[in-house]
């Protein structure tokens, strides 16, 4: 199917509750490699690495915790690859100040909500991510959250302006912005490559 | 415009999907919805129900009302315009919300024309009965395609009617040759390159909601069956019997649309839904869906 064969047996998780799951997979796809959405806790024995796509954190939480998905999914990634975008990157950090928002604390920082504002406030920009792309990479922020407390476990791989806007925590990997949006599947081959491979 | 601010627009959108967008009109309501899961609130005085009965003039909402419900709640808030109300969209955008909905439900201010989008950096959400309306709301720069479907009513027929419309005209356009596309654009009404568009990709350049009678969980699922990404619901929720049951199942009906098993256990003891008007009993010039063009 493509021209890197260790793809062909990678099947990546897509959370497929609410959000740009679809887009997630549209990323993954154009890497050749294949997606499965996750809806159910049996989904998630099928599945290499796991993906948390952007959407509203508070409609994730509770559908998640409905769907008896919470505590599986918690269990799954104490050692599964996981990539977390905006509202994916909320709930992958340590517990927020927002009772609605649950979160799994695979990540050392706290997160703040729509920390640019309302929708008026979005943006796209461009970012340069040396240890990943030799291109600028497009990043489209939507009503995107900023992160506080952030421990020197955690390793950030791009910044706006002050803000760390892509990070690295062992084999996780969270951006508060969304790389599905965009065509470049750079962050996508980045977490296959050098995250979801390299722990198999 | 440029396509970076487009981009970012259609983005609000993408997180929407696979969700529930649900009418509010206090900010009790507003708290309900967030707490059933809903992606988005839509602030507005009286819910299309309500605004059928009542008759008069229906307006964009107080700003005093939308600054509570914004405050409400952390998921996006929409609210309405009407149709041409250039200025009521400015005011709109003066409160930061999220999304503007140049809407139908409320009376029109233009019979001629709609708001041209591209001067908002806030996205416009538009009403739908077919695919060259929805094309020429993209051409004017909604970032955001929703049926109209017959508004307070509970009643789906009209919004399954649109959606089916709107994506058999797609797909007919699809199987067109090039050199038929300019007729076919001709014939339509609608901008010409976004008609190539369409025809190339078989789906709409933006997003594509479902509005307009949906009341049961059911009714959600049908809609994201035909091709919704995801539902609006006005009425169906505060007139329903048990609202918060009701919010909850339809969130639930959102992401579980295609599992029948699913959506029987869903959509148990919710209590009556809305009670709903059947086509026949609305005077043909009530007819929300017939507004704008």
């Amino acid at each position: 199917m493509t021209d890197r064969p260790e793809y062909d047996n990678l099947t990546i998780g897509v959370v497929a509750l609410q959000g740009s799951f679809a887009k997630h997979a549209f990323s993954m796809g154009k890497l050749g490699i294949k997606c499965r959405a996750v809806r159910e806790p049996e989904d998630l024995k099928l599945i290499d690495a796991l993906i948390l796509p952007g959407g509203e954190s508070t409609t994730m939480t509770l559908l998640l915790e409905e769907e008896g998905l919470w505590e599986p999914m918690n269990e799954v990634l104490k050692t599964m690859p996981v990539f977390g975008t905006c509202a994916g990157a909320i709930l992958l950090g340590q517990q927020i100040d927002d009772e609605r928002v649950h979160c799994f604390n695979r990540i050392d920082y706290k997160a703040e909500r729509n920390a640019y504002g309302r929708q008026i406030e979005s943006f796209k920009t461009s970012l340069i991510i040396p240890s990943m792309l030799d291109h600028d990479f497009h990043a489209i922020f939507i009503r995107a959250p900023k992160f506080r407390e952030i421990k020197p476990t955690v390793q950030s791989l791009a910044v706006f302006g002050a803000d760390p806007v892509l990070m690295r925590q062992d084999n996780v990997l969270v951006a508060s912005f969304h790389p599905e949006l965009t065509e470049d599947p750079g962050i996508h081959k980045y977490f296959v490559d050098e995250i979801v491979l390299k722990s198999r | 415009m440029t396509k970076e601010l487009f981009e970012v627009k259609t983005g609000l959108a993408e997180m929407l999907k696979g969700g529930v967008i649900m009418d509010v009109t206090t900010p009790e309501q507003a708290k309900i919805a967030e707490q059933a899961g809903a992606v988005a609130v839509m602030a507005l005085e009286r819910i299309p129900a309500d605004i059928r009965r009542d008759g008069g003039i229906a307006r964009a909402s107080d700003p005093k009302m939308i600054k509570e419900i914004q405050e409400s709640v952390s998921i996006p808030v929409m609210a309405k315009c009407r149709i041409g109300h250039f200025a009521e969209a400015q005011v709109l955008e003066a409160l930061e919300i999220d999304y503007i909905d140049e809407s139908e439900v409320l009376t029109p201010a233009d019979e001629a024309n709609h708001i041209w989008k591209h001067d908002f950096k806030t996205p416009f959400v538009c009403g739908a009965t077919n695919l060259a309306e929805a094309l020429r709301r993209i051409g004017e720069g909604a970032a955001l395609i929703r049926t109209k479907g017959e508004p307070g009513t509970g009643n789906i027929v009209e919004a399954v009617r649109h959606m089916r419309t709107i994506t058999t005209e797609m797909a007919n356009l699809s199987v067109l040759r090039t050199d038929e596309l300019m007729a076919a654009a001709k014939n339509m009404g609608a901008p010409f390159h976004l008609v190539a568009q369409v025809a190339e990709t078989g789906k709409l350049p933006v997003p594509n909601f479902s509005a307009g009678g949906i009341a049961t969980p059911a009714d959600a699922s049908l809609m994201m069956q035909l091709g919704a990404e995801t539902i609006f619901v006005g009425s169906g929720i505060f007139k329903s019997e048990d609202s918060e049951a009701m919010a909850r199942a339809i969130v639930q009906a959102a992401t579980f649309f295609d599992k029948p098993e699913k959506l029987a256990e869903i959509s148990e003891g919710l209590g009556k839904a809305m009670k709903g008007l059947d086509m026949v009993e609305i005077n043909p010039e009530d007819r929300m869906q017939d507004r704008g063009w």
